[in-house]
């Protein structure tokens, strides 16, 4: 037994990817909650957006090289994320003008919405892998590690290494700063306010003088934020590549439904709990248990639950459960 | 212009455009888009049934269609020598032993009383469950995939005739959508959207990941047809003689008589399937489900079992994505499980349904034609139009190489632009339903 060995094996294989992982998750259902208590559907153009907006970053990026311009040890793409954030929210905003706003004057039926959020996400889709192409795109760049397996194994003598990327290291505390601008302003600023009382009650908000086309607009321009954030620190952990994105639509998905939609808390709460049980359900759990446990029952295969693959079974599964035993998800979300 | 017109000269103008395709590109081309028209035109009848008489969204179409495809292989390739000994039965008892685990869980749950006992029986019930499955599946599996892996290492098929898998597609499609079904119907319209994607995913990532069932990504090639093969018409001196007699050299014509031949198969399961539709539609069924889909509420007040109302219709509109999916794999003689996309295997569809006309069978099949056609010819029209654009850049410019090489990307452009198109000006769709 080697608890200690385990302890940092785990983090290494497990916690620290899935905090990065569920970091992501979460800034991505975030601005899927958003949209829906705000106006009221499932946006299955969400991924696409934030393939949009990470595409916009990865090109402001290779200019910024190109011109010298670098952030000593951080990637140059966080240079680049406010630009990035500013194209996306201009992009959205003309969507909204152009497309979804006709809908809700019409009073459209959410199903409705969700179908023109389809045709949506084909042009959204077709833009991306029309300027950048289909392909895998690197744009990640500075110091790789805040701290090296070899580094760590020198400063502790411990047999197992951990590492942590600095893009991991990023992602966590990008998240948190963007989660804590977001619950500052829903609750502390006049135009946050008003928009949760609309999400809560649109007729009561009208009654009391809320512009709703206001709200709306508040609203894209945060789920842009959020959006192209998400996208940005994916495609810097991973890899920017546009298809992967439209995939990560059904983890975003499931977190936001396993939290409850509507509820920006559950949200988040959704993303960490499918990124730990996709990462622990999808793990190879020998190296760990051969530490911990005794040696006499040291396992002889590889104690892997599910293959890698099934990794969208698993958010899958979760959501099912949740639905089933808890319609309305872990937060009380709110159903249309 | 009265309905009829109406309808009349839009089927007119996508077969014109189908023919014209014929006479100025070739005819090998027309024939494809026909044929895969045809199939599209089937799927788009499933998903209306599904979308247009029930209000039921469901985005899994992918799903259906690749069981459809795996049923090829399960009913008309040949039995692999050997699996079934090795390690076949075991592996369907070990579905057996997960499938029993399943519905123990679901009986304890509904037996006992709520409480600690009933979490402690559920939870062991479940973990000795998935052990005793593992325990029995792994080694199959591996002693299955064992056999001949360059070329085999799966179970194989049934040895049947390969028409005979098209209603298999059917009947697997309509077992796994019960299932489903059984389980997500409940749910409200966007969370059975997302529980359908999920699932449709996850039948892509099974027949990915499951060699011993149809070889995974290695793909199952050279699979059985029902028509002649190419090269056999070649060889025979009474084809070659008459082909000649109608003035073309026997590749070519050997090629379009296949085709031909796929063409009228599938056209008279595309006639038995709307007149079924049909019929469905105009019978009181079909009003009762109009009835339930515009007001369930009410519905149900008189009476009407809402859910299993639903779980039928389901059922039915995914058997026949199955059958259209089985036709299609028959049609490539070949399953890929690599290239199933939900753009282009439900979001297509789906942009077949609502720009056809959502509740109209008519409308639904003149979609899946229409939208068929543009998504082929979109990409040489894009490459025109970018060559057009790019006429006065210099030779060898980055720009004008980007937009050329670009251009393929065209049609989910062009896709979302006719989706957008149509749900603003036209709602109901080309053909609106009565």
């Amino acid at each position: 037994m080697d608890l200690f060995n385990a302890l940092v094996a785990l983090s290494n294989f497990v916690i620290i990817p899935a905090i990065a992982y569920g970091s992501q998750l979460a800034l991505g259902a975030l601005g899927v909650t958003l949209i829906y208590g705000i106006l009221r559907f499932s946006n299955f153009a969400h991924g696409d957006t934030m393939a949009f907006g990470a595409m916009l970053a990865v090109l402001i990026t290779w200019l910024l090289q190109s011109m010298g311009v670098s952030f000593g040890p951080l990637p140059t793409a966080l240079l680049a994320l406010p630009f990035a954030i500013l194209g996306t929210m201009a992009l959205v905003l003309l969507t909204d003008r152009v497309v979804y706003r006709f809908y809700r004057e019409q009073k459209a039926k959410p199903v409705i919405l969700v179908i023109v959020s389809m045709g949506v996400m084909f042009i959204m889709n077709g833009l991306v892998r029309f300027i950048i192409g289909p392909n895998d795109q690197r744009f990640s760049d500075g110091e790789r590690f805040i701290i090296s397996v070899r580094e760590f194994k020198a400063l502790t003598g411990l047999k197992e290494g951990l590492a942590i990327k600095t893009t991991q290291g990023i992602t966590v505390v990008v998240a948190i700063i963007c989660v804590a601008l977001l619950f500052w302003f829903l609750n502390r600023t006049r135009t946050g306010k008003s928009m949760r009382a609309y999400s809560d009650n649109e007729d009561l908000a009208l009654l009391s003088g809320i512009n709703p086309e206001r709200v709306v607009m508040y609203t894209w321009l945060i789920v842009a934020a959020l959006a192209t954030t998400a996208g940005v620190l994916y495609g810097l952990d991973k890899s920017f590549k546009p298809f992967v994105y439209f995939q990560l639509l059904l983890p975003i998905f499931a977190s936001a439904i396993v939290g409850g939609l509507g509820s920006p808390l559950g949200a988040i709460a959704g993303g960490f709990v499918i990124a730990f049980s996709e990462v622990t359900i999808t793990y190879a759990w020998k190296k760990v248990l051969k530490y911990a446990m005794p040696e006499s029952l040291e396992p002889s295969s590889l104690v892997q639950l599910l293959s890698t693959d099934y990794k969208f079974a698993v958010s899958f599964v979760i959501l099912i459960v949740v639905l089933l035993f808890k319609p309305t998800g872990l937060f009380k979300g709110k159903s249309v | 212009m009265s309905d009829t017109t109406r309808t009349a000269a839009l089927f007119g103008l996508v077969f014109a455009m189908i023919a014209l395709t014929g006479f100025m590109q070739s005819w090998n081309v027309a024939l494809f888009i026909l044929n895969m028209g045809l199939i599209s035109a089937i799927m788009a009848l499933g998903v209306n049934l599904q979308w247009g008489f029930a209000g039921l969204f469901n985005v899994g179409v992918m799903g259906f269609v690749a069981l459809g495809g795996l049923a090829v292989v399960l009913t008309s390739a040949a039995p692999v020598e050997g699996a079934w000994s090795a390690g076949g039965w075991r592996i369907v008892i070990a579905l057996l032993a997960g499938a029993g685990t399943i519905v123990g869980t679901v009986m304890v749950r509904q037996r006992m009383a709520k409480g600690r006992a009933r979490t402690i029986a559920t939870l062991s019930i479940l973990v000795v469950g998935f052990f005793l499955y593992r325990g029995i599946f792994d080694p199959a599996v591996e002693a299955v995939e064992a056999i001949n892996p360059a070329l085999q290492g799966n179970l194989g098929g049934l040895n049947l005739p390969v028409l005979l898998a098209w209603p298999m597609g059917g009947l697997l499609a309509a077992g796994v959508a019960w299932l489903i079904g059984k389980t997500a119907l409940g749910l409200r319209s966007d969370y059975l959207a997302i529980a359908t994607l999920g699932i449709a995913e996850i039948i892509i990532a099974v027949m990915k990941n499951e060699d011993w069932l149809a070889r995974g990504v290695k793909n199952m090639v050279g699979l059985d047809r029902p028509v002649p093969y190419e090269i056999d018409l070649q060889n025979t001196s009474s084809f070659v003689n008459r082909a000649e007699g109608l003035g073309l050299d026997p590749a070519t014509a050997s090629s379009l008589f296949v085709k031909l031949n796929y063409s009228m198969l599938f056209t008279v399961v595309l006639v038995i399937i709307f007149v079924m539709a049909q019929l469905a539609l105009k019978s009181p069924w079909g009003r009762m489900m109009r009835a339930i889909r515009d007001n369930e509420v009410a519905a149900e007040a008189m009476g009407k079992d809402v859910t299993n109302r639903h779980l039928q219709i389901f059922v039915l509109g995914s058997a026949v994505c199955g059958i259209a999916g089985a036709m299609m794999t028959t049609l490539d003689g070949q399953l890929t499980p690599g290239t199933y996309q939900p753009l282009r295997y439900t979001f297509l569809i789906w942009v077949m349904v609502i720009v056809g006309g959502s509740g109209n069978n008519l409308g639904a099949v003149l979609g899946g034609f229409l939208i068929w056609f543009l998504w082929v010819q979109v990409e040489p029209m894009g490459l025109w139009l970018m060559e057009m654009i790019t006429v006065g850049m210099p030779e060898g410019s980055g720009l004008k190489k980007h937009l050329i090489d670009s251009a393929a990307h065209m049609r989910l452009l062009t896709m979302g632009v006719i989706l957008l198109l149509v749900l603003r000006f036209s709602p109901r769709g080309l053909i609106p339903e009565k």
